[in-house]
């Protein structure tokens, strides 16, 4: 039914388009010169006027409809709801709405057939009002549209202004989701802390989050110290870092500064391939490569190192983020002014003089930036470590030992049928609310860094 | 010096002064320049005369900053650009292979177009040249080159209180003092300037041109113009450069009063350029 209507009204939104441009240059006399707007102006404008008004209206009543009709019901079979309790109330008016438009019934009687009767009514009914009116709206706005057309007409302020509230929609939407995300994320969390202490949570050292179905079985407590994981993250996350600055800084300064320029338009796009591997590839070759083979090293010089090793997971992730370093620092690095560079040749520096003590100083907030940004997202890369690293809780900074981190729990404690109001699901909101918190302050600060860095030079 | 090098850049150009004669401290004879395929500089020879001004004037393109560039091997730093001929320094052709391309700037030092301070502070800046040279063995010396050269620079007493704060804070005029100052901490024999006052106000570009005429006692310096007023106020030499060939080369009074050449007259009276 929607898409139905939404296709009609994109025939009329095209369709009053040709009719307003048509009008337009009938208007002009053959003269464009006569008209204050183009024809292409006038088309858009009447179009709008058509398409737009039905348009709102079909989303307000695609969503205000199903509410609307379940208060309908609900009022027409008070007596049967009456003894209901909230979530058996739910549960009737959806069995009642498959029985009515086709879905999956959980049991029927016949309270729910005559609901369903109603339903299906009041469908027939509300949707011939909706045809009827956008009907009427698109018919009358085109009319009284194309009747205000004439050559002095402002269409194009009129179209220019519809554009920007449409782009403003846009970002609202954007803004609205990350709001509601962050919300959820936050309610779920208070639910979290009221079963388990806020500082119990932050301090513990045991992370042990299984909790038995009967309340004799071992472990049936749950322990919900997130150090462990906290300290996980923080070393695959310093491994990968120590592998991926070095590298992405060095490269970048090769590109920037050495490459020829045909080197560097074939090399860049090609270092930048590297963060367009998903990485759940970058997992096989963690667990199944790199993995082994410091086990098998380690074994060779006399060192016990667990299959599955923070080391292994950190260095793949360290190449994962490599073009991240590597591509922001080219950017900035090349953002240094021409100027610097010859006046330092100018004085007689050779070419790594002037990078070290003239270009990298200059872009060092940049490359901070770059850096804090890889980090950010190292913190919050889930599949090469839930695949390289373990599951095992161990506070341990040895990097050769088995460690997870915050993403690898969260995945762990989700996955499978999940009850949520038990404090074992409901801490993965949690863990996600401090994931969430510490990356949102490291990309903060990495765009401040980088503003400031702009203003001095621009 | 070496005496026995003659003057023989143009046919035109008038006998040079007695006491000027063979104390050239660069000469360029037969200089094509190239820019991939094609060229910019044909067949430049011009004399730079010990403790003088020459300005480099001409019409945009004509080639007077790629030949200000060839004299430090700037043009080196890019691609595609190959020089032809002799460039000389005290007799040394400076595009030779055996010779240091550092040694050659830090001898020929040069002022650019716009200011460019390094994001240092102002102590830093100056101190830069001395320090990747080695130049200095101590710090009490290296502070001592520092502020001689911002006094040759004539910016000491407005920046003493402030050595410390960042040189890119400074004004338009006050930062291309101090990339001269920076010139000069090096030493260099030679200062190439290219367009140093384009960037600057009337007073900044005063200051500058005093600054040149004292300099001239210490260093030889080469300047790339376009206004006519600041070639004849700072310069004792003048070269007229079009389309690629120098036209013609003299002592400043010369070419503005008396030129040689047509095309000098109508540059230097405004009809062109």
């Amino acid at each position: 039914m929607f898409l139905a209507l939404l296709i009609a009204l994109i025939a009329v939104f095209v369709v009053a388009y040709l009719l307003g441009a048509s009008r337009a240059r009938a208007l002009s006399g053959g003269d464009p010169a006569r008209l204050h707007s183009l024809p292409s102006y006038h088309g858009s404008y009447v179009a709008i006027a058509a398409a737009l008004p039905a348009f709102l209206l079909l989303i307000v009543w695609s969503i205000a409809a199903p509410i609307i009709a379940d208060r309908m019901v609900l009022g027409q079979f008070t007596d049967a709801i009456a003894g209901m309790t909230q979530p058996e109330a739910e549960a009737f008016l959806r069995d009642a709405r498959a029985i009515a438009f086709g879905g999956i019934v959980g049991f029927t009687d016949a309270t729910k057939e005559a609901a369903a009767e109603f339903y299906s009514g009041i469908r027939t009914t509300t949707n011939t009002i909706l045809i009827l009116i956008m009907a009427a709206l698109a018919l009358g706005g085109g009319y009284l549209a194309t009747r205000s057309q004439t050559a002095e007409k402002r269409t194009r302020q009129v179209v220019e202004r519809v554009m920007m509230i449409v782009l403003i929609a846009c970002s609202v939407v954007a803004i609205l989701t990350t709001i509601g995300i962050v919300l959820s994320l936050i309610f779920e969390s208070i639910r979290f802390f009221q079963k388990v202490p806020f500082t119990e949570f932050l301090f513990g050292l045991q992370w042990s989050p299984q909790t038995a179905l009967r309340a004799d079985q071992v472990g049936s407590a749950g322990a919900f110290g997130a150090v462990p994981l906290f300290v996980g993250t923080l070393l695959i996350t310093t491994i990968a870092i120590a592998v991926a600055a070095p590298i992405g800084l060095l490269s970048a300064i090769y590109l920037s500064d050495y490459a020829g320029k045909r080197f560097r338009a074939a090399a860049k796009p090609v270092l930048e391939v590297l963060a367009g591997i998903p990485t759940v590839v970058y997992g096989f070759f963690a667990a199944l490569t790199v993995a082994p083979f410091f086990r098998r090293s380690g074994e060779a010089v006399g060192l016990t190192v667990s299959s599955e090793s923070a080391l292994a997971a950190g260095i793949v992730m360290g190449i994962m983020i490599i073009p991240f370093v590597s591509s922001l620092s080219d950017d900035v690095i090349n953002a240094v002014p021409q100027t610097l560079r010859d006046g330092s040749a100018g004085l007689g520096a050779t070419k790594s003089e002037t990078i070290r003590k003239v270009i990298l100083p200059a872009a060092l907030p940049g490359i901070v930036s770059a850096l804090i940004l890889a980090i950010s997202r190292a913190i919050g890369e889930t599949m090469i470590v839930v695949m390289a690293a373990g599951l095992a809780a161990n506070l341990t900074i040895n990097p050769l030992e088995a460690v997870t981190t915050v993403t690898v729990q969260i995945v762990t404690l989700l996955i499978g049928d999940q009850e949520f109001d038990s404090a074992k699901t409901l801490a993965a909101f949690a863990l996600g609310l401090v994931l969430f918190g510490v990356t949102l302050v490291l990309n903060f600060i990495a765009l401040r860094v980088v503003q400031r860095y702009r203003e001095q030079y621009d | 010096m070496d005496a026995t090098i003659t003057t023989e850049a143009s046919p035109t150009e008038a006998p040079a002064p007695a006491e000027l004669v063979n104390n050239q401290k660069m000469t360029a004879r037969k200089v094509d320049v190239f820019y991939g395929d094609k060229q910019a500089l044909f067949d430049v020879d011009l004399d730079i005369h010990e403790h003088q001004v020459i300005s480099l004037i001409g019409p945009s393109g004509c080639g007077k900053s790629t030949f200000l560039r060839c004299l430090n091997r700037m043009n080196d730093t890019i691609d595609g650009c190959r020089v032809t001929g002799a460039i000389e320094l005290d007799d040394q052709d400076i595009y030779e292979k055996s010779i240091d391309v550092v040694e050659i700037r830090a001898r020929v030092g040069m002022v650019f177009q716009k200011p460019n301070p390094f994001p240092k502070s102002i102590y830093e800046n100056v101190a830069y040249g001395p320090r990747i040279h080695g130049m200095t063995r101590s710090k009490a010396e290296l502070e001592e080159v520092v502020v001689t050269s911002l006094q040759r620079a004539g910016l000491f007493e407005e920046v003493k209180d402030r050595l410390e704060s960042p040189g890119t804070g400074l004004s338009g005029g006050q930062q291309q003092r101090l990339c001269i100052a920076r010139a000069i901490a090096v030493s260099p024999e030679v200062i190439l300037m290219d367009e140093p006052c384009s960037a600057l106000d009337p007073i900044a570009t005063a200051k500058i041109e005093e600054l040149m005429d004292e300099l001239r006692t210490n260093y030889t310096i080469v300047i790339v113009t376009h206004s006519m007023q600041q070639a004849a106020r700072v310069s004792q030499r003048t070269a007229f450069f079009h389309l690629g060939y120098l036209v013609e080369e003299g002592e400043t009074d010369q070419i503005f009063t008396n030129p040689q050449d047509d095309r000098t007259h109508d540059y230097i009276t405004g009809r062109f350029g």
